[in-house]
């Protein structure tokens, strides 16, 4: 049982290894940046796929959520202490390693908090935010939540623009890179960019293990017991409300941590960040890949992002995302690998997919997963078949 | 503050809330018929604005408004005929990311259309020099347009709500959808109209406002936030609370201007709208029994 919900990973693993190989090979590798933040922002997805996708609550602001933890990092690790550096708890940070001296982008040196604090620090502000906003927000229910949630993103954006030092509207830039160990460091520049790509994946990766742990666990079952009914789920001794905030601040940390390496690694960050398009783009991500399927989810992110930053979209990007958001709820609702198409070449496939998932291959993977569900009487294909 | 900096300060707050109200009870008339929140519902005032900025170059200014509102109310019947018509029975998550989907495609049309250029229709009498002296306070006479022409949409829906059939068959769905249709009324088209309707004020709305605060395509969200809030403050499908709340809410941001910072404008009102969601959902004016019947 395990084995076979691992195996997906496993695929997941060798595909992105093959990319970096191709591309490398190809010598296309300033492709590799493109992927590595389209993988900062699958985090952001990832987290919402939780909570949209398996515990049924919307959100419109989590592009606050990545924007704190961009922010926090990016503004702790360029305000120079060295004014202060005589005072007694500057001292007192810099004698247990809180703070670090560095040369900036100007050659200067100047004396900054050390970005695994800043790190630490953006983590822990938006677990307080999301457990601030959560504890009220996840008791309201549809249009009253999308607002809730729209509001407090709009007020992030808002705080990012006009505050002086988070940079109003030119954001924060020369934020330094993040050493992380082993000689890792999430930096932009040209001869980290393998390394930073297997960073970003490797995130996206224990990000996934953790949601599937999450998913297949007590949690899971509860959080699809919400899903169901709420009442039905409290009858049976489940606190909804509990479980949904418990997955609002989760969603809300996957997020910060993309944000936070996400601004170490484009060496800045700016308001457009905070955007409620930036979070409409999430939802619509989500709402492409089927809402609870997190391979599908990760596979449209990983698509989608790479198409936009790569500005294949032109001055049409954000028409591209809402004319997806809007096809999608209009026509397939589940998501767009379970289109009634895609479903009637699925059955014909039918007796090959066992084989088909053993041969590998991300789809064939997803496929099999699919019909293995689809004997609970699940997808809508069943009724026909 | 001086008396007349006071009086300054509540003439604008005042106007600007006639506003969020005309947004408020856009937003109102299509939840009291559908159950919709339509996030769209700013971009319809942006919509009415520009084609009547458009429109004003080639005819007189009251043609042109006219003209723009006819085409706004088009608009509406389409978003309504092509988006939301012929679902069956969609969860509200598929139609809050549909109606942000439409509001995202409609201001990314109008950005191509009319690109990302500022305009403003002219004033509808004097320029935007002249000013009338209320007690020592200056206000536009554009204002004392926008205050009017909010007076005269929120008496006439309420006519219109009260005397006419169609207003009647309207609220009858709001009261209850399926005995609505069990009278022989056919809820599709009032769903329709509604969307029609909310179109049109907003269009107007749009018209009466452009002189004063200029006409940008990406406006729209900001109005529709701020017009939320109000419909939240007052209860949400309640049109003649959302008045009162609109009132409310301008005088909120006009003094919050003379407090804070003005990129914090927004924060303000959202922050408005976070107090009312947590604290009580169902509005200032809603009452207890209702808030037992309905869910937040």
């Amino acid at each position: 049982m395990r084995w076979k919900r691992l195996a997906p990973v496993a695929v997941l693993i060798v595909l992105v290894i093959l990319i970096q190989l191709v591309f490398s090979a190809a010598d296309a590798v300033y492709y590799l940046t493109q992927l590595t933040m389209s993988a900062y922002y699958c985090l952001v997805a990832i987290g919402l796929c939780l909570l949209m996708g398996h515990t049924g609550q919307i959100s419109l602001g989590h592009a606050g959520f990545f924007a704190i933890g961009g922010y926090t990092s990016a503004v702790l690790t360029t305000v120079n202490l060295l004014p202060h550096a005589g005072s007694g708890f500057v001292r007192f940070l810099g004698r247990i390693g809180f703070v670090v001296r560095r040369v900036d982008l100007y050659g200067e040196e100047i004396l900054s908090v050390s970005p695994w604090i800043a790190f630490l620090a953006a983590v822990i502000l938006a677990l307080v935010v999301a457990f601030v906003i959560g504890l009220p927000a996840t008791r309201l229910k549809g249009h009253y939540l999308a607002m809730a949630t729209l509001g407090f993103g709009v007020i992030i954006h808002a705080v990012a623009l006009g505050t002086a030092v988070l940079g109003e509207s030119d954001g924060i830039s020369g934020v330094p890179g993040f050493r992380l160990f082993l000689g890792l460091e999430v930096n932009g520049r040209l001869k980290f960019r393998v390394q930073n790509y297997y960073i970003a994946w490797f995130l996206i990766v224990a990000a996934l293990l953790l949601a599937m742990n999450l998913i297949h666990s007590r949690v899971g079952r509860a959080l699809r017991a919400i899903h169901g009914s709420e009442q039905a789920a409290s009858s049976l001794g489940i606190n909804p409300a509990r479980y949904k905030l418990t997955v609002f601040v989760f969603s809300a940390v996957l997020a910060a941590v993309g944000g936070s390496f996400a601004a170490h690694y484009n060496g800045g960050i700016g308001p457009s960040e905070a955007t409620v398009m930036k979070s409409v783009r999430y939802v619509a991500i989500v709402a492409v890949g089927g809402m609870s399927n997190l391979w599908g989810i990760v596979l449209m992110g990983m698509l989608l992002n790479f198409l936009s930053l790569r500005g294949y979209f032109g001055s049409y990007d954000d028409a591209v995302f809402a004319a997806i958001l809007i096809g999608i709820m209009l026509f397939a609702p589940r998501g767009i690998l379970r289109l009634p198409l895609l479903d009637s070449v699925r059955r014909l496939a039918g007796a090959g997919r066992g084989a088909l998932a053993r041969a590998g291959g991300p789809l064939a993977g997803i496929l099999a997963r699919r019909g293995g569900e689809r004997k609970d009487g699940e997808a809508p294909g069943e009724r026909h078949g | 503050m001086s008396f007349e900096e006071f009086l300054q300060y509540c003439l604008s707050g005042v106007t600007v809330g006639s506003i969020y109200a005309v947004v408020a009870i856009g937003f109102n008339i299509i939840y009291n018929t559908t159950g919709i929140i339509n996030f769209a519902q700013g971009e319809f005032l942006i919509l009415g604005g520009m084609v009547a900025i458009s429109l004003s170059s080639v005819m007189p200014l009251l043609p042109a408004i006219l003209l723009a509102v006819a085409v706004t109310v088009v608009a509406g019947a389409a978003v309504e005929i092509v988006f939301i018509r012929w679902l069956k029975q969609p969860d509200v998550l598929r139609l809050i990311v549909i109606t942000i989907g439409i509001s995202i495609l409609l201001r990314e049309a109008m950005l191509h259309i009319w690109d990302e250029q500022m305009r403003a229709l002219p004033h509808f009498t004097g320029s935007e020099i002249s000013s009338i002296d209320i007690l020592g306070a200056h206000i536009s006479p554009q204002a004392l347009w926008v205050l009017g022409i909010g007076t005269v949409i929120v008496v006439g829906l309420n006519l219109f709500f009260k005397f006419t059939l169609t207003g009647r068959a309207m609220r009858a769905c709001a009261a209850n959808r399926t005995a609505a249709e069990l009278c022989g009324i056919n809820v599709k088209w009032m769903v329709t109209f509604s969307f029609m309707l909310s179109a049109g004020i907003g269009a107007l709305a749009g018209c009466a406002i452009s002189p004063l605060a200029q006409t940008q395509y990406d406006m729209g969200s900001s109005l529709a936030i701020k017009g939320f809030t109000v419909a939240i403050l007052g209860g949400l499908g309640r049109s003649m609370a959302a008045v009162a709340a609109g009132i409310i809410l301008g005088l909120i941001e006009a003094f919050s201007i003379s407090q804070f910072p003005l990129a914090y404008k927004d924060a303000v009102t959202v922050a408005v709208l976070l107090l009312i969601l947590f604290i009580k959902p169902s509005g200032l004016f809603g009452s207890r029994e209702e808030r037992g019947l309905k869910e937040f």
